[in-house]
């Protein structure tokens, strides 16, 4: 214990993009997320990096679109509104095969909404987001140490895979402090062959690039982007089971809506209920073994989220709909407590619902 | 055995600091510990509060919806969190910005003019650590070493003239 700090989600998470080595960071300010900006404003300078506090959040991404290229770690960060504005050059990231690590910190909406914590964004992430067939990497911390360790990940798949990952918070996770370890081993950073740093007349010019006026070769790039995708699906799934072994009641959640999810676990299973939870750690791609597996014993599952319903669908795609999946919600920057999951638990394991 | 905190005040009495030092405090005890702020425009000249959790186990949500220990540091808190309290917990009042008595009758009430004790010892602005070291104290929990390694942690080097201070303020709560 004697080397975990304090620290707020967001410090954690730009702390961790240091020590993955990146060293360029464009933004825009906006709550609940400003933190990343200011621990990057006052520590990039310090160790030969670049902060730049953009004009807007459209020519921050460019810049991570322009930095990408030349192959150095890369990172932006917003909430909500500022991903939207983001969402034209993350299409362009990804029609470029361009690696870089977008955080979005969620806050309620549509529109300007509002600034407390949200999770509706989750098919902005997962389908995308932007124009154009194409994903991105989405983890969801749901600690502050995740927050650090997802970080690190988020580059290093990004790098390896040759696409945008982003971790999908939230403004509780994002604002909370919570002990956190910084001791962690980071890969060496893969090398990148496809980057414009000069031929120095020695090799063939790199292009990076997103246009493609051949419908032939346009097609061909998406088909070999999602066999790429395939890869990533078979092997870079993540997800937490608690108490699902044998639970008759499954919730799905993530992020902070799983860390209250698991309070409401604990709670039911000491009033005898079997309750359980499936907690994806990547929401794209999405795990659906752990839910194929579940349907087999539980008599339901509830997927509790901030948002009207978004994972839902997910989960019902997973599950095949085996057995009734329901939700149990609060939005607008309104958090579930423990206690209305639980009533939904009790409901579900009388039949009720 | 887990506690909820929930400290409620204005902006700028010290309300994140407290709890910080609370969090911290128990990080060295080797407990599991959060720390959640409001933040946005709550923070701005308003009212502030913070939620800490101390715990053996992980924490599970962060949000204190339902405090074993309420402290609040003006009425709109009081008010606003009074029967949020858990049966059998209990609420800390500054006596001194805080009028009015506790209508509960099913929790522990500790009325501390901390505000005008810490001003009468020229510790204006630490009306945070009197309390806290009455809370401390009254938890069973006033550890002089573990309270010093995370002051140690709270107040950066810069304001290391301000550690003295803070001892004296914490002290003072305790012998209250």
């Amino acid at each position: 214990m004697a080397d975990k700090v304090l620290m707020k989600g967001n410090e954690a998470i730009a702390e961790a993009a240091i020590i993955a080595g990146c060293r360029h960071y464009f933004g825009y300010p906006i709550t609940p997320q400003t933190e990343i900006a200011a621990y990057m404003a006052k520590q990039m300078p310090k160790i030969g990096g670049t902060f730049l506090q953009a004009e807007s959040e459209i020519a921050a991404i460019n810049m991570v679109y322009g930095v990408s290229s030349a192959g150095k770690r890369v990172m932006t960060s917003s909430s909500s509104p500022g991903i939207s504005l983001k969402g034209e050059g993350i299409s362009y990231l990804a029609g470029a095969d361009l690696p870089a690590l977008i955080v979005n910190a969620q806050r309620g909406g549509p529109g300007l909404g509002g600034i407390q914590p949200s999770q509706s964004d989750y098919f902005q992430a997962t389908r995308g987001g932007g124009h154009g067939d194409y994903h991105l990497i989405v983890l969801t911390p749901a600690s502050v140490q995740e927050m650090a360790e997802l970080t690190i990940k988020g580059f290093e798949l990004a790098d390896k895979y040759r696409m945008p990952a982003m971790i999908l918070a939230d403004g509780t996770i994002g604002q909370m402090m919570e002990p956190v370890s910084f001791d962690f081993e980071v890969a060496p950073q893969i090398e990148k062959p496809w980057a414009t740093t000069g031929t120095k007349m020695e090799r063939k010019h790199n292009i990076v690039n997103s246009l493609y006026l051949d419908p032939a070769t346009l097609e061909v790039k998406n088909i070999e982007r999602y066999e790429r995708y395939k890869i990533v699906e078979e092997n870079e799934t993540m997800y937490e089971e608690y108490m699902a072994d044998d639970a008759d009641i499954v919730l799905a959640a993530f992020g902070i809506a799983a860390r209250v999810a698991k309070s409401a676990v604990n709670e039911a299973r000491k009033q005898g209920i079997k309750a359980g939870l499936i907690r994806p750690i990547t929401v794209w791609p999405f795990p659906k073994a752990p839910f194929k597996k579940a349907v087999e014993h539980c008599k339901a599952i509830i997927s509790v989220e901030l948002s009207m319903g978004q994972m839902i669908e997910d989960v019902k795609l997973a599950s095949e709909m085996k057995v009734p999946v329901t939700l149990t919600s609060r939005v607008g920057g309104m958090i579930p407590t423990p206690n209305q999951i639980l009533e939904d638990i009790k409901k579900a394991a009388e039949g009720g619902r | 055995m887990m506690t909820q905190y929930l400290f409620a005040g204005f902006g700028g009495q010290g309300i994140l600091f407290a709890g910080k030092l609370l969090a911290y405090k128990g990080l060295t005890e080797e407990k599991n510990v959060s720390w959640l702020p409001s933040y946005g425009p709550e923070m701005r000249g308003g009212t502030a509060n913070c939620s800490v959790i101390i715990s053996d186990d992980p924490v599970g949500a962060p949000i204190v919806l339902n405090p074993d220990v309420l402290i609040a540091m003006n009425l709109p808190s009081l008010d606003k969190y009074e029967d949020d309290v858990v049966p059998g917990g209990t609420i800390i009042v500054d006596s001194s910005l805080i009028e009015r008595e506790v209508k509960r009758t099913d929790v522990k009430v500790v009325y501390i003019p901390a505000t005008k004790m810490a001003s009468d010892n020229g510790l204006d602005g630490l009306a945070n650590m009197i309390i806290c070291g009455k809370l401390m104290e009254m938890a069973g929990e006033y550890n002089e070493e573990t309270i010093e390694k995370a002051l140690a942690k709270c107040i950066s080097a810069r304001h290391a003239d301000l550690l003295e201070y803070n001892r004296k303020a914490l002290k003072m709560g305790k012998e209250f």
